[in-house]
């Protein structure tokens, strides 16, 4: 049974609970439905509950599950013989799993059935071509082990699955049938569907948590993981970054957090100013008409996806840069650079610090800007020497949320800044950054036993580290800065 | 002021006549002001810049250079048993649909009377795409009785054909490159005169899939559309309801401690977390320990879930919160319970600002391309996705990332691709930030 099939009627007998809970409220009632503590819907509704929820968890507690204990299972049936020289054992479970999928194709066109597939035997049949006629292509010789592991995953398979369907009907039956004897006129209907959608609302709301420990646990094991293959005092220290697939490589983090830091610099020096200024123009200086015309399209550079940031710094800033300023002045040649990445980026943040900064400036009192002005201040004066000395602390908290921003932008990088890490000063030549190196060693097909995919999870660790330092400051920053004039 | 600082500036005349200082302070005024208007420009005119680079470069991939060809589609090729059982005819492969349309192209050639000299066979036939034969043999199995007749079909040109159409390809840069001739252009000139060579809209760029590096005009976005509204499907379908649940927890319901604290401490950080954070999470969550399979718009949903929820919940809140306590008071006033005057009062007049809220999550969401990456989207992925809820376990791409996927492609034919989806994807999201205004606009009420 296919899940949307069981999903169904999981809803079925959710909407049959609903009804037959209602009308058994009406029937306890004895026709005057005023006898019951409460509403009939309310009936209704905690048999619809307690018949869908528990099952539906189930369901997606087991789809979460059965993957794993299959695999535990099945593992044990490979011998180490199986595994192919320079090979692991989740390339031989994957093959397994292709094997296993094939096996179902075979079966389902009808070029086989099951008894038919019991009695195949890998030494015996060509197992690859029967596969291939089916359009499933594996790469090495399937060994005798590995069949019958497919076989036994299949098993597996389609055993827990059955047992799947049967333990979320009978779930969600029971449920059903639980629910339904209960109501009686005094039946607490109301309140009790009442409680139970309030645990509802307190379980999603801990999702946030459960992401976070999620984030969390993910980096820290895979990192654990990694520093047990790869010394940390390399990671930390080392002054190079040369992965080699086949071992011995420097993961050294310095040449990428260099990257980072200088992609990011630049990113800040184009944005901060502009989008200050622009703030400051357009909450201190431009007519209504001006603000309400120009406020928006800033913004809209905010809504824009980064993808569309690094099209055009692959395809207009990068050659642009190139061309008229690093060739001319000899300074590299090629059109990913520190400074493309920058200032594609600078122009990506510019709507956020401006935003920011404009909120911040807005809430300096306006009394402080009458004194000036009676001072006889001109209007630049007083936003120098009065508004943005009141708004510092704001704009520091602006300009930290900016640089978080920029150090885990991921994009505009991968497609702007290069791929070779190097420690240089020049803004003209290729570097490489924290992010793209995430993207780059955990894109295709990875294998998480060696330490250059390891290491992405690692750097992962850094930058979350880094990126909430710089949040938590600035919020307290721009927290406590809001309390100063509230 | 005091006579003792009059005498300090002995030259400081009349009101009216500005001096020395006064000129300096206003010359200061004017050029502050002027590097605000400086910066403003330069915000408005990256915007400009951004949008003219993306449209100049993308607007040419809607159309597409088509050759108008009379294929006679020969049964002693294709159906040699001559009975039309599609199972048989399945035996001919591309390479048999190929030799025709050639043959019907150099007869083309030859009827209208184009000669361009030093031209092999194999130069005339590499103006026709490669992908063309599997289109004509996907036509002629749905409908196995047009064999032996002579039929008008539309097929593809090269890329590099197209290139010259469109201006990319020049006869210069054709005398370098191995892959076109400028004969081939002068060739593609004089059938373009004759009406052979057209360029027309081409669907098959929307509703198409993806191809090869070798054929980047037959190259569609078909299945990244699909990936994508899939995955959109999965973020509204959970995030809307546990992202509403939790901000009706946590605003209406929840006591003031340390516990509910920490869960605004998380909402707050995990707003800012950097994308790419959150596709590690999918790799090792979802797919390493569930086991859900890779490049499955199941797992980007669900990535793209946990990164809208923050959004979600602080802009539900919001709107939330701008419902005045008045309401609360009365339906608690008439007898309702805390939950009853949540859910039947204060809920719907809340409605305008969290679905608002939720498309402007989602098209945060259609854009995010970074963790995707990471879940293995980036996947060469031909065939479609079975429809829901099977497909959303079926690998699919995702348009942003099908952008990055073609800008990583050596042929430059696949930046305009690039362009042109990219296009699609601000389609889109104009589309649903004018639901979203328009939402806002018709329903918003103040109080």
């Amino acid at each position: 049974m296919t899940f949307g099939v069981l999903l169904l009627i999981i809803v079925a007998i959710a909407a049959a609970g609903y009804v037959l809970g209602r009308q058994r409220a009406r029937n306890a009632s004895g026709g005057d439905t005023r006898r019951l503590h409460s509403l009939t819907g309310y009936h209704g509704q905690s048999v619809m509950l307690f018949s869908a929820v528990p099952a539906l968890l189930l369901l997606g507690l087991w789809l979460l599950l059965q993957p794993m204990l299959i695999e535990n299972r099945v593992a044990g049936m490979i011998q180490p013989g199986d595994i192919p020289e320079g090979g692991s054992a989740e390339l031989v479970m994957s093959d397994v799993r292709r094997v296993a999928d094939g096996l179902d194709l075979v079966v389902a066109q009808g070029a086989l059935n099951e008894s038919d597939l019991a009695a195949m035997r890998a030494d015996l049949t060509n197992v690859r071509s029967r596969l291939a006629e089916v359009g499933v292509a594996v790469g090495s010789e399937i060994s005798p082990n590995v069949f019958q592991a497919a076989k036994e995953y299949r098993r597996l398979d389609t055993r827990f699955g059955t047992a799947m369907t049967i333990a979320v009907i009978a779930v969600a039956l029971a449920g059903f049938a639980l629910s339904l004897r209960r109501i009686t006129p005094e039946y607490r209907a109301r309140n009790v569907s009442e409680g139970f959608v309030l645990t509802l609302f307190i379980a999603s709301s801990l999702v946030a948590i459960l992401t976070t420990f999620g984030i969390v646990a993910s980096l820290l094991v895979e990192s654990v993981h990694f520093f047990q293959l790869y010394p940390a005092k390399d990671f930390f220290l080392s002054l190079t970054w040369n992965p080699q697939f086949r071992g011995g490589s420097d993961l050294g983090i310095w040449p990428l957090l260099w990257g980072t830091l200088y992609v990011s610099f630049v990113a800040l020096l184009f944005a901060v100013p502009v989008g200050l200024m622009s703030a400051i123009y357009l909450s201190e200086y431009a007519s209504k008409r001006l603000r309400s015309l120009a406020k928006p399209a800033i913004e809209i550079l905010a809504g824009i996806p980064t993808i569309v940031y690094g099209l055009f710094a692959l395809v207009t800033v990068g050659p642009f840069l190139r061309d008229y300023f690093a060739q001319p002045m000899g300074l590299g040649s090629s059109s990913s650079s520190v400074m493309t990445a920058g200032l594609v980026m600078g122009i990506m943040l510019i709507p956020f610090v401006s935003s920011l900064s404009d909120d911040i400036i807005n809430a300096v009192p306006q009394s402080l800007r009458d004194g000036s002005y009676g001072l006889g201040a001109t209007q630049s004066e007083t936003v120098r020497q009065v508004i943005l000395p009141a708004a510092l602390p704001g704009i520091v908290g602006a300009i930290l949320l900016a640089a978080s921003r920029a150090i885990g932008e991921t994009m505009i990088v991968v497609m702007g800044a290069g791929a070779a890490a190097k420690l240089d000063i020049n803004p003209f030549e290729a570097m490489t950054t924290i992010t793209v190196k995430i993207v780059s060693q955990l894109t295709g097909d990875t294998e998480f036993a060696s330490p250059e995919t390891l290491v992405a999870f690692a750097l992962g660790m850094c930058l979350f580290v880094f990126t909430l330092g710089l949040n938590i400051v600035a919020l307290y920053v721009v927290r406590k800065y809001r309390e100063q004039y509230e | 002021m005091t006579d003792a600082t009059a005498n300090q500036n002995p030259a400081h005349g009349a009101l009216t006549t500005t001096d020395a200082r006064t000129r300096r302070r206003n010359a200061a005024e004017a050029r502050f002001r002027l590097y605000g208007q400086i910066a403003i420009a330069i915000g408005i005119a990256a915007l400009i810049l951004l949008l003219t680079s993306v449209l100049s470069n993308g607007l040419s991939s809607f159309r597409q250079t088509f050759l108008f060809l009379e294929v006679t589609l020969d049964e002693k090729t294709l159906d040699k048993s001559g009975v039309r059982d599609v199972e048989v005819m399945k035996k001919v492969t591309t390479i048999g649909y190929g030799k025709l349309i050639e043959k019907s192209l150099q007869s083309a050639i030859e009827e209208h009377g184009i000669t361009v000299e030093g031209l092999t066979d194999k130069d005339v036939s590499d103006m026709i795409s490669k992908e063309a034969a599997a289109l004509v043999r996907n036509k002629v199995l749905a409908n196995p009785d047009l064999v032996g007749q002579t039929v008008p079909v539309k097929v593809l040109a090269n890329g590099r054909i197209d290139g010259y159409l469109k201006g990319r390809v020049t006869m210069e840069s054709a005398e370098r490159d191995s892959n076109v001739s400028p004969n081939q252009l002068l060739l593609a000139d004089a059938m373009r005169a004759e009406g052979l060579l057209v360029k027309s809209f081409n669907w098959g760029f929307i509703t198409g899939a993806d191809a090869s590096e070798l054929r980047p005009e037959a190259a569609g976005l078909g299945i990244a559309i699909i990936g994508s509204a899939y995955m959109m499907i999965v973020v509204l379908f959970l995030a809307l309801p546990i992202g509403v649940a939790a901000s009706i927890y946590l605003e209406e319901f929840a006591p003031k401690n340390r516990f509910t604290d920490l869960i605004e401490v998380n909402i707050a950080n995990l707003a800012a977390v950097p994308s790419i954070v959150f596709g590690i999470l999918g790799l090792a969550i979802f797919i390493n320990v569930a086991g859900l399979p890779q490049s499955a718009p199941i797992v980007g949903g669900l990535v793209l879930t946990l990164m809208t929820l923050p959004t979600i919940i602080i802009s539900t809140r919001a709107a939330l919160k701008a419902v005045p306590p008045s309401i609360r008071d009365a339906a608690l006033g008439v007898g309702a319970s805390k939950m009853q005057s949540i859910m039947h009062h204060v809920l719907p007049l809340a409605m305008p600002g969290i679905l608002t809220g939720t498309i402007i999550g989602l098209a945060q969401a259609l854009g995010e391309t970074a963790p995707l990456l990471l879940i293995g989207m980036v996947a060469f992925v031909r065939d479609f996705p079975a429809a829901p809820p099977e497909g959303f376990f079926d690998p699919a791409a995702a348009l942003p990332v099908q952008v990055y996927n073609w800008t990583q492609r050596a042929d430059p034919a696949f930046v305009e691709r690039a362009s042109g989806a990219i296009i699609v994807l601000l389609i889109f999201l104009l589309a649903m930030n004018a639901i979203a205004i328009f939402l806002r606009r018709k329903f918003e009420r103040r109080w």
